[in-house]
């Protein structure tokens, strides 16, 4: 078990080399990338250019320039420097991390709560009526784009333009350190929002693993013995968790680029605003780190899946 | 047979609404089971056997199914009883084991648990006691060095070993009967042995009446002292195990008896197959639900439903099948002689089989 753990480790941090000498490549070939020219401003003299590229090292050859940008990175933490924020690309994410982690693990705790009681009810009361209702509006949230699915929730319950008053609308986040109560209330509709997808994906997942795994026959024998139905249940949610585990790994990427459109909808100020922004501008290290920065807890998200899956199915573990 | 039966399965139908029509997967079944006795039920797959058998613990319930006759266990119909009160019989006084031990056993979690839970279902006692009864089960099926084995998974074990601890579990509670379903069918054929031998011993120990559900006429002859004989969701012969092998009256249970080998057979004479495949529980056929695979069957057999009666009055063995028994004891007397079913029938005299 160790072994497999170290095993995985080594490949995720492997992966993240790689990852991370791909967008290098991906944004030296694009050649409105050259940040010398964004950094030299409106039509500016080609000796002035010339000077940034030297200042910058871009002159040097590519390995070299490589070289500086990995060595960069993984000892120094530096991603760059965001010529249109005039900040370091680090202490820009750093600001807007707490938001979009408030965003993201809110809507994940969601998700996965959410996915996991619905699941469960409709499989155990297949074909009843809330079996139908929550599999009909699963596959509606599963239809439903993020950015559209904001805008109606807006327009329903938001405090300044909504149906329904009920809730602080866009542009009302607050940080959780400084008002807890109002950081929960205004992202009670983003997370709504960002899991409802996730969270139908997982909830049919569950039903169909569960419906299948009522049907086994240790399952069988556990009401054989006597045990109480709730017990048998137990057993039975036991074993159709383990592939919505591997859903969970693959679902956090979809969940991150949720959270683009669902900060851009809501207007908090996260990681995902800032990228948005960082497109629209072409501030090429701002993307370039939060790429970064994703494919990381992407690449984290999948270790703790794959450990996970070996703990939770002793089959799974090997070497 | 003078003891008071401990189980009484009385006219038992089970059925089966599918978008196909509705399955009579058990039509009419009465049956016993006596104490510290092994009955065998045999059968081809989906001849209802284990159907019956689940209906007993009520686990057919959740299926959907249609349940009528009476299922008599000490004074009580299982049919009528809530769920709530059938669960304390379950895995207490009737307990069952399963065909596929691998499969029967939860995979996730380490046999102990599944040991202790099925203790811990029954009985007020605390986990560590629990725990040892555990220890001292896998140490009376055989289980070696079962303090530590205790704490496996399933796949660590054989299936040999596999379906001794499913027969551990299904001791937790020193049950009155035990229900085996093909307890030996997959299963290796020197580790099928063990696992019967095994079962033979507990049951001289502890006392418990067998129902050991089979298509197997070997495991039955090994283990059963009474047996009935199932076809098409009825019991269609049923005797003393003495009896049926040494005067079955059912064409059906001859094919049966004939499809096995035996040593006391001379070498080199064909096994016979019964011809066909069983009946669709849907529509099963008219009359004799046999007829379309029977040698002998009659024009008259296509139209007549036999009932179970006593080969003779008074007499323990009951067949359902429309031959004089007269024309059964001498057909079978030929097919004993190593003639083919349509050599016996000239023998005998019976007009040429119409099926």
């Amino acid at each position: 078990m160790t072994a497999y753990v170290i095993r995985r480790l080594l490949w995720g941090v492997l992966l993240l080399v790689l990852v991370t000498a791909l967008t290098f490549v991906l944004f030296r070939v694009i050649p409105t990338g050259n940040p010398a020219v964004l950094r030299a401003g409106h039509d500016p003299q080609p000796h002035f250019i010339k000077e940034l590229e030297r200042v910058l090292g871009l002159n040097k050859s590519l390995p070299a320039q490589f070289w500086q940008y990995m060595k960069e990175i993984f000892l120094h933490f530096n991603f760059g420097y965001s010529y249109y924020n005039q900040e370091a690309v680090v202490s820009l994410i750093r600001e807007r991390l707490p938001a979009t982690l408030s965003l993201t693990v809110g809507a994940a705790m969601l998700w996965v709560i959410g996915g996991l009681t619905v699941g469960i009810l409709s499989a155990l009361k297949r074909h009843s009526f809330v079996d139908r209702l929550s599999m009909g509006g699963a596959l509606v949230v599963l239809s439903a784009p993020e950015f559209w699915l904001g805008l109606i929730f807006l327009f329903l319950f938001a405090n300044d333009i909504g149906k329904l008053k009920i809730l602080p609308g866009s542009g009302s986040y607050v940080g959780l350190t400084s008002n807890p109560g109002k950081w929960f209330e205004s992202l009670i509709m983003p997370w709504i929002v960002l899991a409802s997808g996730s969270a139908a994906v997982f909830a049919r997942l569950v039903r169909g693993s569960l419906i299948e795994t009522m049907d086994e026959d240790y399952i069988r024998t556990a009401r054989a013995k006597g045990l109480p139905e709730k017990s048998v249940v137990r057993q039975g949610v036991r074993s159709a968790i383990n592939p919505a585990v591997t859903l969970l790994a693959l679902e956090i990427g979809v969940l991150l680029g949720g959270a683009v459109l669902v900060e851009t909808v809501f207007n908090i100020p996260g990681v995902g605003v800032l990228s948005y922004k960082a497109i629209q501008t072409a501030d090429f290290s701002v993307i370039q780190g939060t790429v970064l920065l994703a494919s990381m807890f992407i690449i984290v998200a999948n270790i703790v899946a794959d450990i996970a899956y070996a703990y939770l199915d002793p089959r799974v573990r090997y070497g | 047979m003078s003891d008071e039966p401990l189980l009484r399965v009385e006219d038992l139908k089970v059925e089966f609404a599918t978008e196909d029509g509705v399955v009579h997967a058990v039509d009419g079944v009465t049956y016993q089971v006596f104490p510290g006795r092994t009955l065998g039920i045999v059968g081809e797959s989906g001849s209802g056997k284990t159907v019956a058998s689940l209906t007993t613990l009520g686990l057919t319930r959740l299926q959907g199914a249609r349940i009528s006759g009476r299922i008599l266990f000490e004074g009580r119909d299982l049919v009528a009883l809530p769920d709530s009160e059938l669960r304390t019989i379950r895995g207490n006084e009737i307990a069952m084991i399963f065909q596929d031990p691998l499969s029967s056993l939860h995979p996730l979690y380490k046999i102990g648990r599944q040991l202790t839970e099925a203790v811990l279902a029954h009985r007020d006692v605390s986990k560590a006691k629990a725990r040892e009864r555990a220890i001292e089960l896998l140490g009376w099926v055989g289980i070696p060095d079962p303090g530590r084995r205790i704490d496996d998974y399933p796949h660590e074990f054989s299936g040999g070993m596999r379906q001794r601890v499913m027969i551990a579990m299904a001791l937790a509670n020193d049950p009155k009967i035990l229900i085996a379903d093909e307890p030996t069918t997959a299963l290796d054929v020197t580790v099928q042995a063990q696992i019967l031998a095994l079962m033979e011993r507990l049951q001289e120990e502890f006392g418990m009446a067998i129902v050991i559900i089979t298509h197997d006429m070997g495991v039955v002859a090994e283990m059963a002292d009474d047996i009935a004989v199932m076809y098409a969701g009825r019991i269609v012969e049923t005797a003393s195990a003495d009896m049926v092998f040494s005067g079955p009256e059912h064409p059906y249970t001859w094919g049966l008896l004939r499809s096995i080998p035996a040593l006391d057979r001379p070498r080199g004479e064909d096994l016979v197959p019964i011809p066909g495949t069983p009946p669709s529980l849907i529509r099963p056929p008219s009359g004799c639900h046999f007829h379309p695979r029977c040698a002998y069957a009659q024009p008259d057999h296509a139209r007549i439903d036999p009932s179970l009666d006593p080969v003779a009055p008074g007499s323990s063995h009951y067949v359902a099948c429309l031959l004089s028994s007269e024309d059964r004891r001498r057909l079978w007397a030929e097919l004993q002689a190593g003639r083919q079913p349509q050599q016996a029938i000239a023998e005998v005299g019976l007009p040429e089989a119409t099926a």
